[in-house]
């Protein structure tokens, strides 16, 4: 068995042993990734439920939040996750053509954008924590009305963008990975597998972006 | 014997267990039939701790003025939920028999991602450090439900590093199932239709179904409660407009769920030694497949039955109360199939099967009275006191830790090689069911009778019926340490095992060596019939 293994190997490369054939491989992974970002789902849904029912209950004090929030920084990173998507398909693209140098070009222009985004959340962030809008005993909030309801909308905002920010760093550490992968020329037209279902994840992180930035900045501003 | 000498190579065929010795060869394994001996040995080792909180919360209960203070009890009982439910109950038979035998009973040579099993594996062991610590450290006295604002504003224990104990874990079973779909999914053997799957992987994958989708909104749901401790930002705290309900709606969208990740892996567990020991195929296969997807459906809409005295709207109970009922009918489908599969079979009484039984009368009754809870008006009567604690023991002690201990029996043999004693297996199986009744039936009349749980202490009238049920958790101990005995024992001393030795239908006996090799099969197995074909020469000597 260990025989027809190695021989295998030579024709099929990335493929491990318990398997019968690349094809095989790939469905697993696929399926595996995707059954993943269903559980991220569930994840980030525990948290949307949470805002449904609180903005359910305070309404007018959640869309008084928005007016506090940074939203052209928000429009921003949200161009600039869009944006980042659209290079990581180009980089899934050059793994399918086997052009080792574009691909490592494209991840690399992700990364960069990753960090755009990750860095204008820091100033964000920094401005709640000047505006004393961080949860917690030092909370202040401008509209006596809503202290408490808030700080609530604030713990949900942190909470959320907290966790999105998280899987945004393990994908800045995922894409690294895969560059320092590239560059010792581990793809090929025939088996790029990583970048395929990292580009996965990274969509599905800017998908939650996609949901929250409407969420959480704009819904004072319609009155 | 044969281990003490490598070079008798006529007597030892090189299989799983012989292949490498070194510790190495054990943390580092990913071989998914190691990964699932690693579990099961530290599977064990958190029943008795659970059980040993247990041992503690019945010693408190001999007398109405119990032994210890209300502080100590609270513990008690706290770390055995949380020990039994996350340590124990749900990766019990899916990370141990489901871990060793889902990849042999399709036909694979392992799971799809063994890197992943082998991590699972160390998360849960993590989770369950970090669980121990806090244990140690003092313990926590939340119950395990965690519920806000007690646990996130006003306990002085160790919330936060029990719950990331709780989280940590989480992911193990997670990974576990998310493995098992993927695996079931992909790596079917030539023939292997999903018509033709064993009723042990259809339940395992309603299970995964389950650890996939729920696993991760409590692990939500404990990020939340540990910031709210942090932060005090008042998102579960009435005083300051959070919504205490919130809590328990996030809790059970996964806690509910979680039952039926504890007794699904049990029904497999059944469906595969009933057939074998009745000789007979299953009674009406795709029922049984089948409702083990419907229980995963529909467990999933139910969790509102446990807030039924929660402040939650009536309209709301009334619909949960409608969707409870609706859960028995899938388990109804397969109790009766299982009778059904018996009847006119021809039963024969080993251990595995003794188990079966003892599982199929108790779960009845646990499953009859959780039908008790979910009817609103009764459940407000007996919410908080012992009939919940006797219905879902029945349910998980009588249902999954019989099933658990009737699969550590069935393939027993599949998994060291060897074969157990069969009298003292049928000895204890007898003390687990006489110890197991004992222990929990006078609660049944305790928790009608209006006793509550989590009380340290009781009128003096109740004295009688808690008597009898500490003793009865005296034999039930007594009956989990014999098996503990006899099976070490029989791994090492124990006959040796035939390759079948049950004459049971299924790729692991019929077509993997016993012990496995690695790679589970010596040729590509390829299966060209349905399940349980047990028909032929076996029914007619039995219907003459």
């Amino acid at each position: 068995m260990a025989d027809s293994d190695t021989t295998l190997a030579i024709h099929e490369p990335g493929l491990r042993h318990h398997f019968d054939d690349s094809a095989q491989q790939l469905d697993s992974s696929t399926l595996g990734m995707w059954v993943f970002l269903v559980t991220e789902v569930m994840f980030f849904g525990g948290m949307f439920g949470a805002y449904t029912v609180y903005r359910n209950m305070y309404p007018d004090a959640f869309a008084s939040t928005s007016h506090f929030m940074n939203v052209t920084i928000g429009a921003i990173n949200t161009g600039v996750l869009i944006f980042s998507s659209f290079t990581m398909v180009l980089a899934v693209r050059s793994a399918q053509l086997g052009q080792k140098k574009a691909i490592i070009a494209f991840l690399v222009l992700t990364l960069i954008l990753g960090c755009v985004f990750l860095t204008l959340k820091y100033v964000e962030y920094h401005e709640k924590w000047v505006d004393h809008h961080i949860p917690g005993p030092s909370f202040q909030y401008q509209d006596p009305r809503y202290v408490h309801q808030a700080q609530i909308l604030f713990f949900l905002y942190f909470a959320m963008t907290g966790m999105h920010a998280i899987h945004m760093i393990v994908g800045a550490g995922l894409l690294t990975t895969l560059i320092v992968m590239a560059s010792r020329n581990r793809f090929s037209s025939a088996w790029y597998t990583p970048v395929e279902m990292i580009g996965l994840y990274w969509h599905f992180v800017d998908i939650v972006w996609i949901f929250l930035f409407p969420l959480l900045y704009l819904i004072g501003h319609t009155q | 014997m044969s281990t003490t000498l490598p070079f008798a190579q006529t007597e030892t065929r090189p299989n799983y267990l012989n292949v490498d010795y070194g510790w190495k060869s054990w943390l580092f394994t990913t071989d998914h039939k190691r990964i699932a001996l690693l579990y099961l040995f530290s599977i064990t080792a958190f029943f008795f701790v659970g059980g040993a909180f247990a041992v503690g919360m019945r010693l408190n209960l001999l007398t109405p003025e119990g032994l210890f203070a209300h502080d100590t009890y609270n513990k008690l009982f706290t770390m055995h939920g949380i020990i039994m439910v996350f340590f124990f109950l749900v990766p019990s038979i899916p990370a141990t028999l489901g871990n060793f035998l889902v990849p042999i009973m399709i036909g694979a040579r392992d799971l799809a991602f063994p890197r992943i099993n082998l991590l699972s594996w160390y998360l849960y062991i993590i989770g369950g450090v970090i669980a121990l610590t806090a244990v140690v450290q003092g313990g926590v006295d939340t119950g395990w439900t965690f519920y806000a604002p007690f646990s996130s504003t006003y306990s002085n224990t160790h919330v936060i590093l029990t719950a990331i104990g709780v989280f940590v874990s989480g992911f193990s079973s997670i990974l576990t199932g998310l493995n098992f779909i993927v695996t079931i999914h992909t790596m079917r053997a030539p023939g292997m239709t999903w018509n033709r799957l064993p009723l042990f992987v259809w339940g395992h994958y309603a299970t995964s179904l389950i650890q996939v989708l729920g696993t991760p909104v409590i692990a939500i749901t404990l990020v939340l409660l540990g910031l709210e401790r942090i932060l005090h930002a008042g998102i579960f705290d009435p005083a300051v407009g959070g919504d205490p309900v919130l809590f328990q709606h996030l809790f059970w969208f996964y806690s509910h769920p979680a039952v039926y990740i504890m007794i699904l892996p049990g029904m497999a567990v059944i469906s595969e030694i009933v057939t074998c020991f009745s000789r007979k195929g299953i009674f009406g296969y795709t029922f049984v497949a089948i409702s083990s997807i419907a229980i995963a459906v529909l467990g999933f809409l139910v969790w509102g039955h446990h807030l039924f005295v929660a402040g939650q709207s009536m309209y709301a109970s009334m619909v949960f109360s409608f969707l409870s009922f609706l859960v028995a009918i899938p388990s109804a489908i397969k109790v009766f199939n299982w009778t059904a599969t018996m009847y006119k079979g021809s039963v024969s009484y080993e251990t595995p099967m003794l188990y079966v039984f003892g599982f199929i009368g108790l779960f009845t009754i646990g499953g009859l009275t959780g039908l008790f809870l979910a009817t609103m008006a009764i459940d407000v009567h007996v919410t908080d006191t012992y009939f919940v604690i006797a219905h879902f023991h029945y349910v998980m002690v009588g249902g999954m830790v019989m099933a658990y201990l009737g699969g550590i029996h069935f393939w027993f043999p599949k998994i060291s090689g060897r074969m157990y004693p069969e009298g003292w297996a049928k000895f204890a199986a007898l003390v687990v069911f006489v110890g197991f009744n004992l222990t929990f039936f006078p609660q049944f009349i305790l928790g009608y009778q209006g006793m509550p749980r989590r009380y340290a202490h009781y009128p003096p009238e109740f004295q009688v019926l808690n008597v009898m049920s500490t003793a009865g958790a005296s034999i039930l101990a007594v009956g989990y340490l014999i098996p503990m005995i006899y099976l070490a024992w029989a791994w090492r001393k124990g006959p040796k095992a035939p390759q079948n030795p049950w004459n049971a239908k299924g790729l692991e006996w019929e077509q993997s060596p016993t012990p496995p090799p690695t790679f589970n099969f010596e040729h590509q197995p390829v299966v060209t019939e349905p399940a349980y074909n047990y028909s032929g020469e076996e029914q007619e000597v039995k219907l003459g």
